[in-house]
């Protein structure tokens, strides 16, 4: 199912939450909506399952207007952020809730759902949990059991909002094969949000980066890391260090930052901000440096420094601790920066 | 070292001591419930198994007794039912004059009983704002079993919308909404998902408020009529034989009052910790 979204609004109340969303989705994607809390996400989640719906905008489906259909009529497989199982059905039952609820005519038979349950139970690896109830099932069994429930009516579209949210890391890591297994083998269209970068691009065959109700930039994870489209994506992707610059005929400068590695072509002259990753800024050495060391810290592989200006302005670098810039440097040490890699926008 | 400084051993409560407050509870318990109860166990013990049927089976016993239940069953499932529907109405949707009517709900427990059976009679007798409207379809209400619903129902409607309230309220959205994301229609998620979680609230609610029926005096009284056959409900009954100096009678007709009540939320219980068996129902 393609999946094609366009100018989406959303407020509630005085909150604009979606602020025209253009996302086109291909048959059988696997795409992730990345962004910090409060940025629409789930909102947009909503709307393409049916339980939200939008101020404005077109949300089409196979080229079928779908905001003119319910909910139940989408066949969408929703999976929760909190799993939303029904407490008081067993495992099998919750499985089998959206075959046993359909009008009696499109109703399989009763073996037949036994069938499908156990079908999905044991490609869930959980064929020992059929008889229990969610409150008694971890996390992560929890998870798979929506999983399973979701795909029991054999979803047009799955749907996931922070499918792996709840768990600890090792749990996470193992259901995201898992997920990427599921999606492969089945190949339906799944969108899930995420807060976690590497989960996205891990799983992802494209990441959307959401901020503030709007689509920040659409990628893979090379061009996200590598070319953010925005400051909020720099930032985000951990280019965290701001610094002041002025653009002049495609090259970068700032006093005390040594920017000959970083290019800016086609940005018009003049104020600008570059952003860098604390691991791509290199302090040197440099006696008439404006900044000092005013802290640094070890944590084994890696240095943490603190550079201070006269100002008082502080802005952070990693250095690997084997690095040749490393050697002489020691607080008090005045030095420039040189940022190995950054991105550069205009103010 | 002194022992004084040593550290406790037992994590420390929040509330003064465990002995004090359990026993505190305990005596408050024993007095105001368990005394009466024993004390009617054995009034109606000492009379003996015969003597107590003699006074069951007593043809005025038995038509008291006969009016009380079959008015608390239908007050019960007038009240299961609005009491639901009035609960789903007020957690679910907004509109002008809610907080209103939550307040109202709490009318029925706050007024005197004895004041609510005179309003209810004032309204429903033949001059009455509403009698009036239905005498003249031949419709009685006061001194007759319809009066005595009416009086038991009023007066215990808010357990039912009480019990299911909080529950409702907590009830996670998400439940719904996957529910319908996965083809089932309102009403199909109502019986499937939403009445399972409220069922066992409800269930304890409808229990209380038929046990608080059986047992409703005051209001009912009032608008009774209290005929002997007619509309005598036993509560009156015992309270009659009492008045004879008929402590027999009095006991008797109120230890199967007691049992009725008791067995009803026993068997409450039953279903209610069958429900607990998954756990959470709520978000
Ligand atoms: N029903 C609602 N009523 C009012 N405001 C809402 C409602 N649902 C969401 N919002 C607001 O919309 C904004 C976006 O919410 P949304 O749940 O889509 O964010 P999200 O990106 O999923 O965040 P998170 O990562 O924390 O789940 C938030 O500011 C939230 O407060
Ligand atoms: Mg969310």
């Amino acid at each position: 199912m393609t999946i094609q979204i366009s100018q989406l609004h959303k407020s509630f109340g005085q909150t604009e939450v979606l602020r025209g969303i253009d996302l086109t989705v291909a048959d059988g994607e696997l795409v992730a909506l990345l962004g910090p809390s409060g940025s629409g996400k789930t909102t947009l989640l909503k709307i393409i399952a049916g339980l939200d719906w939008p101020d404005a905008g077109r949300l089409d489906v196979d080229g079928q207007d779908w905001l003119r259909l319910a909910a139940q009529d989408r066949r969408i497989g929703f999976v929760f952020q909190n799993y939303a199982l029904f407490p008081h059905m067993t495992v099998r039952d919750n499985i089998a809730f959206g075959l046993t609820v359909r009008p009696r005519a499109e109703r399989p038979g009763r073996a037949q759902i036994a069938r499908k349950v156990d079908e999905l139970l044991g490609f869930l690896q959980i064929e020992a949990l059929g008889g229990r109830y969610p409150a008694q099932l971890s996390g992560g069994q929890r998870q798979r059991v929506a999983l399973g429930r979701a795909l029991a009516i054999e979803p047009t579209v799955l749907l996931l909002d922070e499918p792996f949210g709840a768990l600890d890391a090792a749990v996470r890591r193992d259901l995201r094969r898992w997920l990427r297994g599921v999606h492969d083998a089945t190949g339906t269209t799944t969108i899930f949000v995420t807060h976690d970068q590497e989960e996205a691009f891990e799983l992802a065959d494209r990441v959307v980066v959401m901020d503030h109700g709007r689509i920040q930039q659409i990628g893979d994870a090379a061009t996200i890391h590598d070319a953010p489209a925005t400051p909020f994506v720099a930032d985000f992707m951990g280019a965290t260090v701001a610094l002041p610059v002025t653009v002049r005929g495609g090259s970068v400068a700032a006093p005390g930052v040594d920017a000959s590695r970083v290019v800016a072509p086609g940005l018009p002259d003049g104020p600008a901000r570059l952003f860098v990753r604390p691991e791509d800024l290199v302090p040197v050495p440099d006696p008439a440096g404006p900044w000092t060391v005013a802290s640094i810290s070890n944590t084994g592989s890696q240095l943490r420094l603190v550079l201070a200006d006269a100002s008082g302005a502080e802005v952070p670098a990693d250095l690997r601790r084997r690095h040749p810039a490393a050697q002489g440097l020691s607080p008090g040490a005045r030095v420039h920066l040189r940022p190995e890699a950054a991105s550069v926008f205009p103010v | 070292m002194s022992l004084a400084s040593a550290p406790p051993v037992r994590a420390r409560a929040v509330l003064p001591g465990f002995r004090l407050t359990f026993g505190t509870t305990l005596l408050y318990l024993t007095v105001i419930v368990l005394i009466p109860i024993i004390a009617l166990v054995i009034e109606g013990a000492g009379i003996g198994p015969a003597r107590l049927w003699d006074i069951v089976s007593a043809p005025r016993t038995r038509a008291a007794l006969r009016i009380t239940i079959t008015a608390a069953a239908v007050a019960t499932v007038i009240n299961a039912v609005y009491g639901l529907l009035m609960a789903w109405v007020l957690v679910r949707y907004r509109f002008p004059g809610r907080g209103l009517l939550d307040a109202l709900m709490d009318i029925p427990f706050a007024l005197p009983t004895a004041v609510a059976g005179l309003s209810l009679t004032a309204l429903y007798s033949a001059n009455g704002w509403f009698g009036a409207v239905l005498a003249p379809m031949g419709i009685q209400v006061v001194y007759t079993l319809g009066g005595i619903i009416l009086a038991m129902s009023f007066t215990s409607i808010p357990f039912v919308v009480r019990a299911v309230q909080p529950v409702l309220e907590k009830l996670d959205p998400a439940l719904e909404e996957a529910a319908s994301s996965l083809g089932a229609s309102g009403w199909t998620t109502f019986r499937r998902v939403i009445f399972p979680a409220i069922m066992p609230a409800w269930l304890g609610g409808v229990t209380t408020s038929f046990a608080r029926s059986l047992g409703e005096f005051g209001a009912v009284v009032f608008i009774a009529g209290n005929l002997p056959f007619k509309t005598e409900i036993a509560s009156l009954l015992a309270y009659i034989r009492l008045e004879e100096y008929d402590y027999e009678g009095a006991a008797a007709v109120a230890l199967v009052l007691m049992v009725l009540a008791l067995v009803l939320l026993f068997l409450s219980n039953l279903v209610q910790i069958r429900a607990a068996r998954y756990g959470a129902v709520t978000a």
